[in-house]
């Protein structure tokens, strides 16, 4: 069964294509905005699970909410709410730009890059909308 | 010339049996997540305070309930498909892989089963 091919390593020196994110690649507007994406997703599971923890003491009855309730209103609380509605409209814009990917649609650099600035001042302007609604 | 089956190439599954479903239910998902994340965000916004009384009557209306199951339903699907992809990507070691998989699954399987109970009793109180 031992032949000279089994006895290496089965990865050794086998050419890899780097990560992105290192000293191979220079830093590209891009590939920023593909890593934010995963950010701000695992970031939304996070507030997924934030969100069930509120709905459950809401349900739960008043002595429950007036636990959570004033870290809410707290400045840490406001500052998590602020960055979970962005990181779900970033995701949201970036999210079609996905799928309009998935239909073959934008794959050229300078189509990719123009949404890709499209989904950056997409998700700051709905979030300003967003804070300005909670005003009026 | 290939290898594959008449039958093999055209149920399309490969060796893993499962063919693009966790690609294309994360499709899904996230199409069905575009109306639902809008309506979230922008009842979210309009309502008039955080209060415990203010929440619960906005949860308890039949229409609000019914999106609100769908929302958590969608958006909790749609996070364990994308939680498993960056556990894959990213963990190496059999082990370890198996029981981050396994922590998300069960995670996510407990918040969407709770969440959805929490509105349906407020819903139905």
């Amino acid at each position: 069964m031992s032949t000279p091919a089994s006895s290496k390593p089965a990865n050794a020196a086998r050419p890899l294509s780097p990560f992105m994110i290192g000293p191979y690649y220079k830093p590209q507007m891009t590939s920023m905005l593909s890593i934010t994406h995963r950010l701000t997703g695992l970031g939304l599971s996070f507030g997924a699970l934030l969100l069930v923890v509120w709905l459950s003491c809401l349900a739960s009855g008043p002595e429950c909410y007036a636990l959570i309730a004033p870290h809410l209103a707290a400045w840490y609380g406001k500052l998590l709410i602020f960055a979970f509605t962005w990181s779900l409209l970033y995701h949201f814009c970036n999210g079609i730009r996905h799928l309009m990917w998935d239909l073959g649609k934008g794959l050229d650099m300078p189509t990719a890059e123009k949404t890709g600035y499209a989904v950056i001042f997409a998700s700051l302007g709905l979030t300003a909308g967003v804070f300005v609604l909670t005003l009026v | 010339m290939s290898y594959r089956s008449p039958l093999g190439r055209a149920r399309g599954l490969g060796s893993a049996k499962e063919g693009t479903h966790h690609f294309w239910v994360q499709r899904v998902t996230a199409v069905a997540l575009i109306p639902l994340v809008l309506w979230f965000v922008y009842s979210l916004a309009q309502l008039p305070s955080g209060s415990y009384e203010v929440v619960r009557w906005w949860v308890h209306a039949p229409s609000v309930a019914v999106t609100l199951v769908l929302f958590i339903a969608c958006a909790l699907y749609h996070s364990v498909l994308g939680v498993q992809v960056v556990i894959e990507d990213y963990i190496a070691a059999d082990g370890t892989k198996i029981v981050a998989l396994l922590l998300s699954k069960f995670v996510h399987a407990i918040a969407a089963v709770a969440g959805i109970f929490a509105v349906l009793k407020i819903a139905l109180a």
